[in-house]
């Protein structure tokens, strides 16, 4: 039985507040991410790069022109990208954004995490298989070989912090419940911190995984899938990627930083620090390493499950 | 200190599975190079800085298995000219597979095993799980060199179940441990470097082809 509540319980009436701040934060914010990406790896590579608001300058743009359908779509290809942004922003509801507790939360809210973003990614192929184009025929099955690695491990790691809080929903994996747990399981959460890091540059389509930089046919993954968005589509989901990568960020923070006692305002700065911590270290691994090539790309995902994996087994020996 | 050796032990444990995900050789040998620094750093950690046995042999170990063995070992793919593992028999995704199954395995065992692991109880799980890891690299890996590297794997995660009794042990049957490694891989090198100049492949599956 799902029973939706308010994550008030354990901090106050303030806490939906603070939750609803968050994610408003996140929303604003989260354009900023693939930005300072960029920036990041512009400036370590020498050169001055667009400026980190470009993607909202880019969304302005997007936003403002008309979309071009092919005659061929039907409805599943202009659900698509509506459909990319509403499942990540419901699977940001559920993520503790303030490092207490979700807007939304229940047990096993997790689940429905892992399978929102599941459903996106599924619609937005959808979406792609129904343009009719062989060529993204060919990204969908790229895009999901891939996606079908991600999952395994993203339930590693929710697997792992379940065991480490003792709690089936994401508010208690990551917010305050984690905390009163975490001297004892540090080892294993800081692992998952960093699966996590791994599982966002496959899940955000990044370097070592895809290029989003790159239009060479041989190479794209998701830029395949989207090739036939236009407008506001595009917009779209161009958006719910920077979104996903906020909420990775956050997902992260909670990990590693506590932010329970803090000030809301304090919460607030150190959850948008972290978001642009998290941009240039997406930049800072773009420009040290090259993308890999396609039968390596397992490799690093199963890599990053292993450190889920191992924090598993260290906690239940 | 205990917090500092589990994170070296972390550590070792990241390297052996560095080895086991990579194919480039230069990249297996600088893992195991990073792994020879760490044992040599966790003797004085796990047993305090004051007794010159302990200090004598995180410097003996880190000069052989940190600077001496991967400088040789680089040496010996810059002359024999092998770069990368090309087919090993068990695939990296799998052998990373294998690997965790390992690691369950170890913690699994020394849960079971009676000695513990006195100053931190990451260390046998540790040692097993590099033992096991090097046995996985030396049997499945089809270059001799990478093998050499799994031989080495193996002798760390000895070392590392040695660091138990480390201060019963005395001094010379480590020395003489660390200089039998030291010859070993010394031997192993030129060996595969003299196979290499006869017969243009370091393959160990050839080496069964050989006839008079």
């Amino acid at each position: 039985m799902i029973t939706a509540a308010v994550a008030a319980s354990q901090t106050g009436a303030e806490a939906p507040w603070s939750a609803l701040g968050s994610l408003g934060l996140v929303v604003l914010v989260a354009p900023l991410i693939p930005g300072v990406a960029t920036k990041t790896r512009a400036l370590l590579t020498g050169r001055r790069g667009p400026p980190v608001w470009q993607l909202y300058a880019d969304l302005r743009k997007l936003l403002r022109k008309g979309a071009v359908y092919s005659v061929t779509t039907t409805w599943a290809f202009r659900l698509a990208a509506l459909a990319a942004v509403a499942t990540t922003l419901l699977a940001a509801t559920i993520v503790p954004l303030d490092g207490r507790g979700a807007l939304v939360s229940f047990t096993g809210d997790a689940v429905a995490f892992a399978y929102l973003l599941g459903l996106g990614r599924f619609l937005l192929v959808l979406g792609a298989l129904d343009t009719g184009s062989s060529f993204e025929g060919m990204g969908t099955s790229r895009e999901v070989s891939f996606a079908s690695l991600i999952e395994p491990g993203l339930f590693v790691a929710l697997v792992t912090l379940g065991v480490a809080s003792q709690h089936l929903s994401l508010t208690g994996m990551f917010g305050a419940e984690l905390w009163r747990h975490w001297p004892i399981v540090a080892p294993s959460v800081i692992l998952v911190a960093v699966s996590l890091f791994v599982l966002m540059l496959a899940e955000c389509a990044r370097v070592p995984v895809d290029d989003p930089a790159t239009h060479l046919e041989l190479t794209m993954i998701h830029e395949v899938m989207v090739l036939d968005h236009s407008g506001p589509d595009l917009a779209f989901i161009l958006y719910a990627n920077a979104l996903k990568m906020g909420v990775f960020a956050a997902l992260m923070l909670d990990l590693v930083v506590p932010r329970v006692g803090l000030a809301d305002w304090a919460s607030a700065a150190i959850l948008v620090a972290a978001m642009i911590a998290s941009g240039a270290a997406v930049g800072l691994v773009e420009s040290s390493m090259a993308r890999l090539r396609m039968p390596k790309v397992p490799l690093f995902i199963a890599g990053g499950t292993a450190l889920g994996l191992f924090g598993l087994i260290l906690l239940l020996q | 200190m205990e917090s500092l050796s589990q994170l070296l032990l972390f550590l070792v444990v990241f390297t052996d599975f560095a080895v086991l995900g990579s194919s480039r050789l230069s990249a297996c040998i600088r893992a195991v190079a990073l792994q020879g620094l760490l044992l040599g750093l966790l003797p004085p950690v796990l047993f305090g800085w004051a007794s010159l046995h302990v200090l004598a042999l995180a410097a003996g170990t880190i000069l052989v298995k940190a600077i001496v063995l991967p400088a040789f070992l680089r040496w010996a793919i810059r002359e024999a000219s092998v770069r990368r593992e090309v087919e090993p028999l068990v695939g990296y995704l799998p052998s990373l597979l294998l690997g965790v199954v390992a690691l369950a395995a170890s913690f699994a065992i020394a849960n079971v095993l009676p000695i513990r692991g006195g100053h931190s109880d990451l260390l046998i799980p540790a040692a097993l799980v590099t033992v096991i890891i090097g046995l996985i690299v030396l049997i499945t890996r089809a270059k001799a060199l990478t093998q050499v590297v799994g031989y080495l794997m193996l002798e760390n995660g000895i070392y590392l179940f040695g660091l138990t009794q480390l201060l019963r042990v005395p001094f010379l049957v480590e020395v003489g441990v660390l200089l039998d490694v030291f010859v070993g891989v010394f031997i192993m090198g030129i060996v595969v470097f003299h196979i290499n100049r006869e017969f243009d492949s370091i393959s160990a599956a050839n080496l069964t082809e050989l006839r008079e």
